[in-house]
């Protein structure tokens, strides 16, 4: 298949999740919905059902969500109430809902709440004390309940052997997208910011195999052509997530390509595979408590600026010139680590800036200013 | 308020100032001093007899002292989003070495008067003097303060001995709040929220100092599990010996047992104090709870804590005897209120409740910080239940059961911009009181901290509206009373 063509079917997919939703239910499957962030997939690959990741909506308006939640609550946990409260999520046989930050503490009991006639809403707190024994063992018991509770939407055991298919999988489907990354940085001629994202995004809705080859062969493709002789910019994007096609239309109008990202829908999602060998729960626990860099989870090393320096590394290893944070509104945990980021990146000489944004934004003006001038400073 | 002061309050007070001059002396000593979050397992800390302050506790104070606003500034200019908690705004601020200070003028040695402060100048018979020159009232001297600047420590430390280094250290504001020592380690607990883990990261890192972690995940149930317990409990065990490194002692049971003995005599009598509220009318405000708070969160392990709160006891029991109150106009509608109250605006907050006879007789701290455990897995399940680490079930159940018992008309909810996790299911929690108990709930926009983030108007207006709901509620009662 030719490079068009897949880059195509990714767009297709990463704009209309609905229809894939759909097509998901025409053809028998069950589908769980899987809310920000780290939680475990493979358990539900393994339970013969279709992960699908809800990181909100860029077309969506906060209507119905307002009689959940105050106006000071991140866009991307309204919006995504939104559409479990206006019809949209309607086709899923379950969602999981994780609570690693203070907006998914309350949100989780706002949709066990509103969907309680609707669907089974699959609760897990993950343990900030990830590496020690008693921390993994804290994983470990969460993963079990949400296991016992995907087996009950399901019907079917998860067995161990399931499981260890399921890590191979999601492993598979990482490691094209850590390859992809790489590959969209060499031929970013080809694989522009828009194209990039669409390529990432679809990734939370298609079945993972089927993703995975799709990838492969699209990685295939690209490692036929010729590095590009880029007379752009290159840039590393941050922030929780950066999907929007009209913002990132912006990089591509400039010349301004995307090298790496540090951004916890992309990259950060995607870091760290599982162990396929040994007990399959702990080796998911293990990944968990490999994750590190992360502005969501504890860094017992805390009084080291480690995050910082790792993000202000990645910009020079990856080449590129500076890093635009896209800062989403309401994050705390992105705010609280901002001043340290901006030390480690101003300590190594990297330029940045830091874009408020938020899903509901429709007008990009100011962003493709201060885009534009960042362009020219670098 | 109140204009006595009662033998009980007084006695609440002294255990803070005393606690904050322990740690000053300490520090002076060369003793270490902790800052701690106000649900960390204080009692760990105790075994060890360790000085430790409390920055919530301080962040309240600084704001109710009117510099929240120039603190969360302070801290907006390190790099910090005016959107975090303002809390964590004024600490991390104050942990950066940022101080609010009196202005000086370094060749006179004075400071700065602002000249929009101060009350009015009055005569003998207390009318307001007029200022013949511009017809408008004069000020009275004694009450005008200077302008309040930000200093910072580090660089009032890298000056060379002499007048300049001595008048700016003199000119920070004396208030215990503003003068708390800095810290050498900290203790952080995620059970009231998750950006205590980054605020606490940050202090760390700030000031390179050791980082004592307990992470409490959130809850879904209202029941703790075991494995959530044994996590928990490890974690404890972890902290133990985090502490003897740092302090070079082994860990004194016999301390840490006299510690939980303390906390749990002091929860006890704060429920006991917290009770009196039951009483229609109250003989207490219940805004008084909020001061109290202080100490439940400052010296709940020590003795004196819960032996001040034994003082309020009887100072409460002796109003109720008397027919007397705190509560400084006759109660004619009572509401719980509901999270933290707006430090900056106390005076703003209590005027429309005066003006309507409203009293305060429920908060929701009065169960949240009133645990009492047999046990080292009874404090682990004890600790787990913070305002914000429980499910909604949980959290409907505490302020349902305050709701009755304490005979409420109405709830005032303050959505609390600085608090996600607490403000984040409150509109599910109005639904429900309104369903479950038949009272009317009424919400505003504020924030703990930082004054920016209040309304007054929009205060005075839902306030208005709760009290017209309570009064039409009162009046359809009496006729079915009929």
């Amino acid at each position: 298949m030719s490079t068009e063509i897949l880059l195509n079917e990714f767009k297709e997919i990463s704009e209309h999740p609905y229809k894939v939703l759909s097509q998901y239910k025409q053809e028998g499957k069950k589908v769980i919905g899987v809310l920000p962030y780290f939680a475990p997939v493979e358990l539900v690959v393994a339970a013969g059902m279709v992960p699908m990741g809800i990181w909100g909506s860029n077309k969506k308006t906060i209507a119905l969500a307002k009689e959940y939640c105050a106006t000071f609550y991140c866009t991307i946990a309204q919006l995504a109430l939104e559409m479990l409260l206006d019809g949209t999520m309607d086709q899923l046989d379950g969602i999981i809902t994780p609570t690693i930050c203070d907006t998914l503490r309350p949100m989780s009991q706002n949709i066990r709440v509103a969907m309680s006639e609707k669907l089974p809403c699959i609760f897990l707190a993950h343990p900030q004390y990830r590496k020690p024994a008693f921390g993994l063992q804290f994983t470990v018991d969460q993963y079990t309940h949400v296991k016992k509770e995907l087996e009950k939407i399901s019907g079917t055991a998860i067995t161990d052997e399931a499981l260890r298919e399921a890590i191979k999988v999601m492993n598979r489907s990482r490691a094209a997208r850590r390859a992809f990354v790489k590959l969209a940085s060499d031929h970013c001629d080809v694989i522009t910011a828009v194209k990039r994202s669409a390529v990432l995004r679809a990734a939370w809705f298609m079945e993972p195999v089927v993703f995975a080859e799709k990838l492969e062969a699209l990685n295939a493709e690209l490692a036929q052509l010729p590095v590009a002789d880029w007379k752009g910019k290159k840039i590393v994007t941050s922030g929780i997530i950066c999907d929007n096609p009209k913002l990132l239309q912006i990089f591509d109008d400039n010349q301004i390509a995307i090298a790496a990202d540090d951004v916890a829908q992309e990259s950060r999602s995607f870091r760290v595979d599982a162990s396929e060998e040994g007990d399959p729960m702990m080796a998911l626990a293990q990944q968990f408590a490999d994750q590190d860099y992360e502005i969501l989870l504890y860094d017992e090393h805390s009084s080291q600026n480690r995050r910082g320096e790792f993000v202000a590394n990645l910009v020079k290893k990856s080449g590129a010139q500076g890093l635009v944070l896209f800062m989403q509104q309401f994050c705390d945990p992105e705010e609280m680590e901002y001043p340290y980021l901006k030390k480690a990146l101003d300590e190594a000489g990297v330029p940045h800036i830091k874009l408020g944004v938020d899903q509901q934004m429709r007008d990009f003006g100011q962003a493709n200013t201060a885009i534009q001038a960042f362009a020219e400073v670098l | 308020m109140a204009k006595t002061v009662s033998p009980g309050v007084l006695a609440l007070r002294k255990v803070v100032e005393d606690v904050y001059a322990d740690a000053r002396t300490a520090k002076a000593e060369g003793k270490l001093v902790g800052w701690s979050s106000s649900k960390f397992p204080c009692e760990l800390a105790e075994a060890f007899d360790l000085n430790v302050m409390y920055p919530e506790n301080q962040a309240a104070g600084i704001a109710a002292n009117r510099d929240g606003e120039i603190m969360c500034k302070a801290a907006e200019d390190l790099g910090f989003d005016n959107d975090i908690c303002g809390y964590a705004r004024i600490s991390l601020a104050y942990a950066a070495g940022k101080r609010a200070s009196r202005k000086l003028d370094l060749e006179t040695g004075e400071y700065v008067i602002d000249p929009t402060s101060g009350k009015p100048l009055k005569d003998e018979n207390g009318n307001v003097v007029i200022d013949p020159e511009t017809g408008k009232p004069k000020k009275d001297p004694k009450t005008m303060q200077p302008y309040t600047v930000i200093d910072d420590i580090h660089e009032i430390e890298a000056l060379p001995e002499g007048r300049e280094k001595e008048l700016r250290k003199a000119a920070i504001k004396p208030y215990r709040q503003m003068q708390m020592p800095q810290p050498d380690f900290v203790l952080c607990c995620n059970n009231i929220c998750n950006c205590m883990t980054k605020w606490y990261e940050n202090i760390a890192r700030m000031c390179n100092i050791p980082l004592i972690m307990i992470d409490i995940p959130y809850n879904n149930t209202v029941e703790v599990a075991d494995t959530n317990v044994a996590y928990i409990r490890s974690q404890f065990d972890a902290a133990i010996k985090q502490l003897e490194e740092l302090t070079g002692k082994k860990f004194d049971e016999k301390k840490f047992e006299h510690a939980c003995a303390n906390a749990n005599r002091t929860a006890q009598n704060w429920l006991k104090v917290c009770d009196y509220l039951q009483y229609k009318p109250a003989p207490m405000s219940g805004f008084d709870l909020f001061n109290h708070m202080a100490d439940v969160v400052t010296a709940r392990g020590k003795t004196e804590a819960a032996d001040a709160f034994e003082l309020l006891e009887q100072d409460l029991e002796e109003n109720i005897k008397n027919g007397t109150s705190t509560l400084p106009f006759p109660e004619q509608y009572r509401v719980m209120f509901e999270g933290i109250p707006c430090w900056p605006k106390l005076p703003n907050l209590f005027k429309p409740l005066k003006e309507n006879g409203v009293n305060v007789t429920a908060v929701v701290y009065a169960p949240a910080f009133g645990f009492v455990y047999n046990n080292m897995d009874e404090m682990v399940r004890a600790y787990c239940k913070a305002p914000n680490s429980v499910c909604i079930e949980q959290g409907v159940d505490w302020r349902e059961g305050i709701c009755k018992a304490n005979k409420v008309d109405g709830v005032l909810v303050h959505y609390n911009r600085s608090c996600k996790p607490w403000s984040g299911y409150m509109a599910e929690m109005q639904r429900r009181f309104t369903a479950d108990l038949g009272i009317p709930c009424a919400g505003f926009d504020g924030d703990q901290a930082d004054p920016r983030n209040f309304n007054e108007a929009q205060y005075m207006t839902r306030v208005q509206g709760l009290v017209e709901a309570m009064e039409a509620n009162k009046t359809l009662k009496e006729g079915e009373d009929k």
